[in-house]
């Protein structure tokens, strides 16, 4: 059964709309934002409001084809069309769009976008391991910081920091905590459910609020799990859906291995694990080194080498069980393309040679029909996995 | 005796085998049209006759193939790609790596011992390297699909295609013609095409020594020769018919269901 609890997430995005756009009515100023580098804290800090831009869905694709290359990541296209389009409320609403130079895609698209909006482009670093790397992106953190204090004409004190620290900290707690309950086998909670709850809790403006609805499902789907019920039946096949960035407009891939017999139990993605590692809460240290450590050590595949992703994949697969990986790159996203190679190789190395597929799509629904049966045989190949290996751990 | 039928409802034949314990009693294949559903009774109604059997022998169904979700009367759907790699297994079970080409798509497999899939890898969103593009071809060149194969086998000095799209390919083909290239040549040239198409797909797979070749195309002896010329192994020889296997496939399913041994 599904909890009831998750129609408060069925219709975030409107509820989101109306909270900023109250906000903005009350004077607060609103900042834009397109990726999980962009430090949330610090525009709380700055008594801002983060919101995540539109970019998510196939409709305005065709509007950005005309200025981009059609053979482009459809994030890409996605998000430029919506802002050129006008058909993005956040974008509208926003009073300065923050973006980061990610991928070679992105960084070349936000040139592009600055015609439409104020923007800052927040510089990352290419890898995270050198002392270099730390201290260029420490400045960028404190760039960003001045031009955040200059927008809402604030100062952000350590103190003010550290409460959004704290905040964000317990929001991404509350998300794991969520996440964490499909551990159980068979999971009590739909991929496509997680996957709304863990965007209105991403993108929510309202913090506090999206932090009790997510301890309120929390709380009833346990009681549906103590009940013994879940939408799968025992035995269906548990996938890791790792890779691009999915979300809804976009989820037709965790649509179709759940209709065909299988439960993403758990996502690797930047709504969802990605997302999840703390700042370091110490009152000693300097919050904005703390936080910037933290942002650097998302295990994005922008970053060479990403050592991260894999050390997280693993933990991943022993602590939900999981038995086959599926890899989605969003068509010409070379990141991802290429850094499944890095994954398979973990996965005959260390991860006891799992069924793994790797997909490449866009967000059109031409490839449906393929993707079906690419992935029904997968689940086949699970099922036979989960039958034929009496030991499976 | 209890008796199992699979069916492959392919996008351009329909197969049905009629199995009983061990043994093919009969098979069929027949054109599936834009009714995959009549297809399906017709290559039925075939089978069963040639077996001397009636519907109500007929102890459990498996359909597969991108019609199955069409017939409305079969115990179980299960994919192609299980369905070949066990249809597969069933003929030569030393096959650990198996190339089908069917009417529009292509297809690497990957077996265990005991005939289970473990990996596979098929073609994108494009009918290059497939039976549809040797059957537009076979057009353009006004040959009989079936007799392209030895056709093209008297060729010495097969042309080199540089289109794999169907569309173009035909294009380049009319003007080698209009260029007076003996049409052998270019049948030979089609078929190291589509070898080198699927042959790239299977090698970035890595070969597995015991290649079978199994789908409508495996009966075109120009591109099996083409594909042992590109990968450099010979496949195994197999009796059975092997537009047959992913329907054979099926049967051999739809009898492990019935004995509940498997569900895949």
């Amino acid at each position: 059964m599904r909890p009831e609890s998750m129609k408060y997430f069925d219709d975030f995005r409107n509820q989101n709309l109306l909270a900023v756009e109250h906000a903005r009515k009350n004077g607060k100023k609103v900042v834009g934002t397109y990726c999980g580098y962009a430090p949330y804290e610090l525009i709380l800090a700055a008594g801002a409001v983060p919101v995540g831009l539109c970019g998510t869905s196939q409709s305005p694709i065709p509007a950005a084809e005309k200025i981009l290359p059609r053979n482009l990541c459809p994030l890409i296209k996605s998000s430029f069309g919506f802002a050129i389009t006008d058909t993005c409320p956040f974008f509208r609403l926003s009073n300065i769009v923050i973006a980061e130079t990610t991928c070679d895609g992105k960084k070349k698209m936000f040139e592009l976008l600055k015609e439409y909006r104020p923007m800052h482009v927040i510089h990352l670093p290419p890898g995270a391991d050198r002392a270099g790397a730390q201290r260029s992106w420490l400045e960028e953190m404190n760039l960003f910081k001045k031009i955040l204090e200059d927008t809402c004409e604030v100062t952000i004190t350590s103190e003010s920091l550290w409460e959004t620290i704290r905040m964000m900290n317990r929001q991404r707690i509350a998300a794991r905590s969520l996440h964490e309950l499909n551990r159980l086998d068979p999971a009590p909670m739909t991929g496509i459910d997680m996957l709304k709850a863990l965007l209105l809790l991403f993108f929510n403006a309202d913090y506090e609020y999206g932090i009790d609805l997510a301890y309120q499902l929390i709380d009833e789907v346990k009681e549906i799990a103590l009940k013994g019920m879940s939408p799968f039946p025992g035995g269906t096949p548990r996938v890791l859906l790792t890779g691009c960035p999915v979300s809804i407009g976009s989820e037709k891939v965790v649509t179709i291995i759940e209709k065909c017999g299988a439960s993403v139990v758990a996502f690797e993605m930047c709504t969802g694990y990605r997302g999840f590692s703390l700042v370091e809460e110490d009152n000693g240290s300097d919050p904005m080194e703390a936080m910037a450590e933290r942002y650097l050590n998302i295990p994005c595949p922008c970053m060479s080498p990403n050592p991260g992703r894999p050390d997280l994949i693993g933990d991943i697969i022993k602590e939900y069980s999981i038995d086959g990986i599926i890899d989605i790159t969003w068509q010409a996203c070379h990141t991802f393309a290429i850094e499944d190679a890095v994954l398979q190789q973990h996965n005959r190395e260390h991860w006891g040679n799992l069924p793994f597929l790797h997909l490449e799509t866009d967000y059109s629904t031409a490839d449906i029909e393929q993707l079906t049966t690419r992935i029904s045989a997968f689940i086949e190949i699970m099922r036979e996995r989960r039958e034929y290996v009496p030991n499976k751990q | 005796m209890s008796v199992f039928a699979g069916f492959d409802v392919g996008s351009l034949v329909t197969k049905c085998v009629i199995l009983n314990n061990g043994n093919i009693l009969s098979s069929s294949i027949v054109d599936s049209r834009s009714d995959p559903e009549k297809a399906a009774e017709k290559a039925l109604e075939i089978g069963l006759s040639k077996a001397h059997l009636t519907k109500e022998d007929i102890a459990y169904t498996v359909a597969t193939g991108y019609g199955r979700i069409a017939l409305p009367a079969v115990d179980k759907t299960v994919t192609e790609l299980t369905c070949h790699g066990r249809g597969a297994h069933h003929l030569c079970p030393e096959a650990r790596t198996v190339i089908d080409i069917g009417g529009q798509d292509s297809k690497i497999l990957r077996l265990d011992e005991q005939g289970n899939m473990i990996e596979f890898a098929m073609n994108d969103k494009c009918a290059a390297g497939t039976g549809r593009f040797l059957e537009v071809m076979a057009h353009a060149l006004e040959i009989e699909l079936d007799e392209l194969g030895e056709f093209s086998l008297q060729s010495n000095n097969p042309v080199s295609l540089s289109n794999t799209c169907a569309v173009f390919a035909e294009t380049e083909i009319i003007s080698l013609l209009a260029s007076k290239r003996p049409k052998e040549d270019i049948a030979a040239g089609i078929h190291t095409s589509i070898a080198g198409r699927v042959g790239n797909m299977a090698r970035s797979f890595g070969v597995h020594s015991d290649l079978m070749m199994v789908g409508g195309v495996a009966k075109n002896v120009g591109v099996k020769k083409a594909l042992e010329d590109f990968l450099q192994v010979k496949f195994a020889l197999v009796d059975t018919d092997p537009q047959i296997t992913g329907a054979l496939g099926a049967a051999l399913l739809a009898r492990n269901s019935f004995e509940g041994r498997s569900q895949p």
